[in-house]
């Protein structure tokens, strides 16, 4: 089982695909040049203090809106650990499984974390934070082989070679 | 045990009897729709990420340029060449400047019964002819295109039973942004979000576009109505047939299923920032909330009787002189109709600027972007913070006929207020 720790940034409910990246950067040339305006419309300084193996907490319906993949590939172009979230909305959860960005689902964390705190996650398993553990559920056998193969068209080339 | 109408539209593309929620599918694809939005990215991971690149079946995958048409920087030219010319050498269909690309799907392709994935999250728009469409990104469509097939699982279905019919000056719009009020903007997610009932015969095609296309706004995987004997027509009427009817069993599974009284619809003005943030347009309109700009178009509403409302509100009135009222017909086809029937000449009249064909303000970065603390009142899909131009400023929701009426008030109002 795979383990690790992070530091926690806190974000909302409702946290849509315009405020992770606006409309108006996405014709910057790539994710890269992008980054730096993720999530700018609520908390312009993010992206510049967000640090590699970071972890985003949110609240229900993590990435409603549009189908923009750029949205799961900045939050990876930051370095973001993972996402643990209430709930996701579902474009914005396949399009982060097929780029490989690690989404966890629950539902207590946000009461008991503050931005800032450390937390380590034991994939499948749990959530560890100031001594408390808190379970976690697994995402089905197929997705884990798309996000451990580092997303969908990895996955597929390794699994059969078929493009 | 029956399935749900989504069901037997996902064992058919799947080969198999029967399907139950949750259960993990390979299914065959009817077509695949890309725009501009992101076409450039898939094009891109085709060259530079598979190793044995081709496309499954061209004639099942369609480009459409919608986004940022006509072109309104370099860069957005580059993603268009990029996209034309690969529609080129792949002999893939391509519009270009001819509408919003759902208008286009539903003008010229979508059939009852098919499975289509678009990338682009309103594709939920085509349940408006009983057909199962549903958003996916770049890297999803880019397998769909390449395979010709793809991995869903089986959501569940909630069922909305409508009844009778909706009032004068009472609009589908009105409707589906009651309902989304209702059960939250996660209130349908993973689900189908499936309307029959007398009250959903009742709807024009016109009208089950408007609801279908802002399923997605709850979350659901897709919005499809019951199809009959009006969508026959609408195909027959485009050449195409109708093969594939489907229709929930007797006892078939829901996971919910709700009633809607149509006549008891409000009108209503959705709040920023939030697409359930519902209020009925009586109470809004108490505030008086000053607007810059008034919008009518996007895919959910630029459509002929859309501008028609519109132009009803705005005859013989001029615009405030503090608004600026931009209108986007959904499509060409769209836009000459209300070329013959004098509605454009209405709106222009009334001081309306009319742009092409295209997703316009709804978007967010081509055209009429809204600047810090300016205030939409809007028919688009969305009033995200920032959505329509900078973070600060703010998009109401609401029908044609009351951002009409908001343009020429200068106020977010309704039509009873501007006769």
């Amino acid at each position: 089982m795979e383990q690790f720790t992070g530091k926690v940034w806190v974000l909302g409910d409702d946290i849509d695909t315009d405020i992770i990246i606006p409309t108006e950067y996405l014709a910057l040339p790539t994710v890269e040049d992008m980054k730096q305006y993720g999530f700018s419309p609520l908390r312009p300084e993010l992206a510049g203090q967000i640090g590699e193996g970071d972890i985003i907490v949110a609240g229900k319906n993590f990435g409603c809106g549009s189908s923009r993949e750029q949205a799961p590939e900045i939050i990876k172009a930051l370095k973001v650990r993972c996402v643990i979230a209430k709930s996701y909305a579902r474009i914005f959860f396949r399009n982060s499984i097929n780029n490989g960005l690690l989404l966890i689902e629950n539902s207590e964390i946000q009461n008991v974390v503050k931005e800032g705190d450390m937390l380590t996650v034991n994939v499948g398993e749990s959530l560890v934070h100031d001594g408390q553990s808190y379970a976690i559920r697994s995402l089905p056998d197929n997705l884990m082989d798309i996000l451990n193969a580092g997303g969908l068209v990895k996955a597929m080339q390794k699994k059969n070679g078929v493009i | 045990m029956g399935m749900t109408l989504g069901e037997k539209i996902i064992a058919r593309a799947a080969g198999v009897s029967s399907v139950k929620p949750n259960d993990i599918h390979t299914v065959t694809l009817d077509r695949m729709m890309s725009n501009d939005g992101t076409t450039h990215l898939t094009v891109d991971m085709y060259h530079n990420k598979l190793k044995n690149p081709r496309i499954a079946d061209k004639d099942k995958v369609v480009f459409i340029m919608d986004h940022n048409v006509p072109a309104e920087n370099p860069k957005t030219a580059e993603a268009h060449k990029k996209m034309r010319n690969f529609a080129k050498e792949n002999g893939i269909k391509l519009y270009e400047g001819q509408g919003v690309c759902h208008q286009i799907m539903m003008e010229d392709y979508v059939c009852p019964g098919e499975l289509i994935f678009g990338a682009d999250s309103h594709t939920t728009t085509y349940g408006a002819l009983g057909a199962f469409g549903t958003g996916v990104g770049c890297t999803d469509f880019l397998y769909a295109m390449t395979t010709g097939t793809s991995w869903v699982m089986v959501p569940e279905t909630l069922r909305f039973n409508l009844h009778g019919q909706l009032r004068e000056g009472v609009y589908a719009r009105d409707l589906i942004l009651t309902i989304i009020g209702d059960i939250g903007a996660n209130g349908a997610n993973y689900k189908i979000m499936e309307f029959a009932g007398d009250g959903a015969s009742n709807l024009s095609i016109d009208e089950r576009i408007v609801l279908c296309n802002l399923t997605v706004e709850a979350g659901a995987k897709a919005g499809i109505v019951e199809p009959d004997e009006k969508v026959v027509a609408y195909c027959k009427e485009r050449g195409r047939k109708a093969e594939f009817m489907f229709k929930s069993d007797e006892d078939a599974q829901f996971a919910a299923v709700y009633d809607y009284d149509l006549s008891k619809i409000e009108p209503v003005v959705v709040r920023p920032d939030f697409v359930d943030n519902f209020d009925t347009l009586a109470n809004v309109s108490k505030e008086k909330i000053a607007i810059d700009q008034a919008f009518v178009g996007s895919c959910n509403n630029g459509r002929l009787c859309d501008l028609r409302a519109a132009a009803e509100v705005v005859k013989g009135k001029k615009i405030a002189d503090t608004v600026r009222f931009i209108v986007a017909p959904a499509s060409n086809e769209v836009y000459i109709e209300a070329l013959k029937e004098g509605v454009i000449t209405t709106l222009m009249e009334a001081g309306a600027m009319i742009m092409n064909a295209n997703c316009s303000v709804c978007w967010g970065s081509c055209q009429g972007v809204i600047g810090e603390n300016e205030v939409l009142i809007s028919t688009g899909t969305r009033n995200f913070k920032g959505r329509s131009g900078h973070p600060s400023s703010k998009v109401y929701m609401a029908s044609a006929a009351t951002v009409a009426a908001s343009a020429v008030a200068g106020y977010i109002t309704g039509v009873e207020s501007v006769k």
